[in-house]
């Protein structure tokens, strides 16, 4: 019998799922690709074969035309809960990572032993998207994104709060918040609607596509707009939501003198925000803080615990003194996201 | 202590200096005596607390925190402070939110604290604030904000609040202490101002803006040296003396002989050097002595005690340039030529053993005077000085007043070795570089007989998207790691600009430059043809 889990091999280019010939998350095209979510560090063009819920793989056909016409290659979908059989005798299971719109963390079983590959995750409420399901197994590959304990999000509440009071206080300005295409921006729109924010919200041409598409899954957004088809004075008092690259763009001008907002989790660090010349921080996460990241790992309880992309040196140092076992994998194109 | 928490929140995400002044002299009038005094000594870097410093705060981190989960998040935010605020646990959830303290109330608790007790003082005082009233507080207790306020601005957002000159503010800023209330009580309720006519205190300087393509008239305006020493200001006034930096700072415990030097009422303006036989010889007067380099004044610099071998082997003298007040009469409002007479009438009365006057220098013309500046490499000149006839003696920088026209720096070739991350605005970036330059010859000794010898370290003169970029070589080029440093390949040259260099024991090269910065980034330039030490060794001049 081969040495335990020599059937799975992290590469710097993903995680090699061996006697399925299958990548999970993989950097470049692969003939079969198992995929965790829709953000361009985890999923791309070009494989052979993509398997991934029926939500990602609908943003992945918005994308990289995943799935369409002779090079979009072959799609399986598999709906949360449902296990699908790879070649090589390996199942494939995706549970809900609460990430973003069809998210899910890949559990891998094979020959008796059992490993989750997360992908990126969050443990708290979403309205976009179903809660992260702790499952056992023996390996447990997590992210890092937020792998230092100086990172601990607020109750998304607070932040609301913070954004529609700024809101209020400026009548003749518009509030500018930078957000990730996908995920971000329809949690940050959901979120406002949840706290009674009923006013139409204007989006930048990049974010419209998405938000439909998060429509057509269910997720109630109120009323959106276009920027492009409105006036200065129609965005006067509201809020305007925009990829973060676009913060400090020329597009901008067109907006009614915006206070230019971020929602991310970097922003609570005050030099990050100040760096990004963010006026109104919002610390808003789709990434587990330092707390949900060690709760998981205790709860999930798994022999052993691999730490990729993210700060794995802090998360390793925990693991270390808490005497669970973990080893960081060094994964390439992970990169500091806008998230 | 929450209202000023949010003040420093919103000027931490400002960037406009007009709202910035609104946000503090918004604050000032809307916050009761004395917490808005103490809050302005914040902003204006007046406060001191000698039992609370950055170390203070560490160690308190590293009793809670693992000391290894501490380091890795101080180098990712890159502020001791804010580490601190942000990892410093939260009351639990069933606690009542605490009762935040008050600024007075803040700055007496940490005005009581000693080193014995502030280990168990200050958490305390933490344990009752919220994230941003902790950095506040810690920022507050460091006496560092670093929030982007000069002093200046601080002063100028409380003479925007009240409506008073700046310049009046300036003046009765550096008689008083905080929290300030004679400041205010005249600011705001119209009372008399402070009386400084017979104390010692410190006048705001005067200052030059850099000459760049100007050509100036030699009839409207002459010429000085520029010395490279230290700019002071002498106060005489009701039976003291006092000696202030540029920034209003009191040295006088530093230089006890320009104490006793200055026994009448004045206030002089002039360069801080240190005598030396070699040094100086070519701009001064053949009566006057030499004057050493910058190095040899630094061995003066900042001590708290003078024993007397220093004063012997290093004398202080001050090289005078102007005049501001000579016995009781104000002469700042007099235009520079009649100043001059003055300060020569005066120089009579003082010891020449501690004064002399920065001589004007004598050109035909700009063009002349231009080669006389291109001819000049000597160690205690820093370049010219332009200075309009008749300007009157004004605080701050007012174009067309005074020039300084600094000769050209020297330059050298040298090969990045270390990088470490920045602070504050470029926490996540590399910007600290390490550089080095070949001993041996790197051309010849192709296998590794020609070695990098460090030789400076810089973090200035390149643009942001040249920062992007270094980082990112940095980053791609590491090839071994040591805490925040990085060391990388061998392979990235750095033309760095320097204003001269000195035996030192600083660096394994034995050198050590004056106010390096990276001029250019050579990205086409191989690292074997970067310069060699020999090189750098041969412009030392002491």
């Amino acid at each position: 019998m081969a040495a335990p889990f020599s059937w799975i091999k992290p590469e710097p280019w993903g995680i090699h799922v061996v006697p399925a010939d299958a990548w999970v998350d993989p950097a470049r095209a692969v003939d079969r690709a198992l995929v965790t979510h829709g953000h361009a560090d985890h999923a791309r063009g070009g494989h052979g074969a993509t398997v991934a819920t029926p939500e990602t793989l609908a943003i992945m056909r918005l994308r990289y035309q995943t799935g369409e016409g002779p090079s979009g290659g072959d799609t399986t979908p598999v709906a949360y809960g449902e296990t699908v059989r790879l070649p090589g005798n390996v199942d494939a299971t995706y549970i809900p990572a609460g990430h973003v719109l069809g998210s899910a963390q890949i559990l891998l079983e094979y020959a008796g032993e059992r490993v989750i590959v997360t992908g990126d995750y969050k443990r708290r409420a979403d309205p976009t998207c179903p809660p992260f399901e702790v499952t056992p197994c023996d390996i447990f590959i997590t992210e890092a994104t937020f792998g230092l304990p100086l990172f601990r999000h607020p109750p998304i509440k607070e932040e609301m709060d913070k954004l529609l009071e700024r809101l209020n206080a400026y009548p003749d300005r518009c509030v500018l918040v930078g957000a990730y295409a996908l995920g971000k921006a329809q949690r940050v729109i959901a979120e406002l609607r949840a706290a009674g924010h009923s006013a139409p919200i204007y989006l930048h041409g990049a974010m419209e596509k998405m938000c439909r598409l998060y429509e057509e899954h269910g997720v109630d957004l109120g009323e959106l707009r276009l920027v492009a088809d409105y006036t200065k004075d129609d965005m006067r008092g509201h809020i305007v939501i925009c990829p973060p690259s676009a913060l400090n763009d020329r597009w901008s001008r067109r907006l009614p003198e915006p206070i230019t907002a971020m929602a991310s989790g970097w922003m609570r660090v005050r030099q990050r925000a100040r760096q990004r010349n963010v006026e109104l921080p919002l610390i808003i996460s789709d990434h587990a803080d330092w707390g949900e990241l060690t709760r998981t790992i205790k709860e999930v309880d798994a022999q052993e615990n691999w730490i990729t992309h993210g700060r794995e040196e802090a998360l390793l140092r925990w693991c270390q003194i808490n005497q669970r076992k973990a080893r960081a994998l060094a994964l390439v194109g992970r990169e500091e996201e806008d998230d | 202590m929450e209202k000023f928490a949010r003040l420093i929140d919103a000027l931490v995400y400002t960037r406009s200096r007009n709202e910035k002044l609104r946000l503090i002299a918004q604050y000032l009038r809307a916050t009761p005596d004395p917490d808005r005094g103490w809050a302005l000594a914040a902003l204006t870097d007046g406060l001191d607390f000698p039992a609370v410093k950055s170390s203070t705060i560490r160690t308190l981190l590293k009793e809670r925190v693992d000391p290894v989960l501490w380091t890795l998040s101080r180098d990712f935010v890159g502020d001791t402070a804010e580490t601190a605020s942000l990892l410093w646990p939260d009351p639990l959830d069933d606690q009542p939110a605490p009762d935040a303290p008050s600024v007075s109330e803040a700055v007496a608790k940490l005005q009581a604290m000693t080193r014995a007790n502030v280990q168990s003082e200050l958490p305390v005082l933490l344990d009752r604030l919220d994230p941003s009233g902790r950095y506040a507080l810690l920022k507050l207790a460091t006496g560092a904000m670093r929030i982007g306020i000069s002093s200046r601005l601080g002063k100028t957002a409380f003479a925007q609040a009240f409506d008073v000159s700046v310049d009046e503010v300036e003046e009765y800023w550096h008689a008083l202490a905080p929290p300030y209330a004679e400041l205010f009580a005249w600011a705001v309720d119209g009372e008399a101002p402070p009386d400084i006519a017979n104390m010692p205190t410190f006048r705001p300087f005067m200052l030059a803006h850099p000459l760049e393509d100007t050509v100036v008239d030699l009839t409207d305006y002459v010429a000085e040296w520029k010395w490279d020493g230290v700019r002071v200001q002498l106060v005489h006034a009701g039976g003291q003396t006092k000696v202030y930096s540029r920034s209003g700072d009191d040295m006088s415990h530093t230089f006890p002989e320009l104490v006793s030097a200055l026994d009448q009422p004045a206030v002089l303006d002039g360069e801080l050097l240190v005598r030396g036989t070699t040094q100086g010889g070519e701009a001064n007067d053949k009566t006057q002595g030499g004057a050493a380099s910058f190095n040899a004044l630094q061995q003066r610099l900042g001590r708290k005690t003078v024993s007397k071998k220093m004063l012997q082997e290093y004398p202080a003298f001050v090289r005078l340039y102007d005049v501001l007040r000579d016995g009781d009469r104000d002469l700042r409002d007099m235009p520079w030529t009649q100043r001059r007479t003055a300060l020569e009438h005066l120089l009579t009365r003082l010891p020449d053993t501690h004064f002399d006057i920065s001589n004007i220098v004598d050109a035909d013309d700009f063009d002349h005077l231009a080669r006389i500046r291109e001819g000049t490499r000597d160690d205690a000149i820093e370049g010219l000085m332009l200075k309009r006839r008749d300007s009157p003696y004004i605080a701050g920088r007012k174009t067309g007043l005074w020039y300084k026209w600094k000769r050209d720096p020297l330059l050298i070739d040298c090969v990045l070795m270390y990088a470490q991350r920045g602070s504050g605005k470029r926490s996540s970036f590399y910007s600290d570089y390490t550089f080095g330059c070949w001993k041996g010859d790197p051309d010849t000794s192709a296998d590794g007989g020609a070695e990098l010898l460090p030789v400076g370290k810089a973090y200035s003169g390149f643009t942001d998207d040249e920062l992007k970029k270094i980082d990112r070589h940095v980053r791609q080029n590491t090839v071994q790691r040591y805490g925040p440093v990085r060391e990388t390949n061998k392979e990235l040259v750095f033309e760095v600009a320097f204003d001269s260099v000195h035996e030192s024991k600083r660096h394994k090269s034995g050198l050590a430059m004056r106010f390096p910065r990276i001029r250019r980034v050579r990205w086409d330039k191989p690292a074997h043809e970067a310069d060699r030490i020999e090189t750098l060794r041969a412009l030392v001049r002491d």
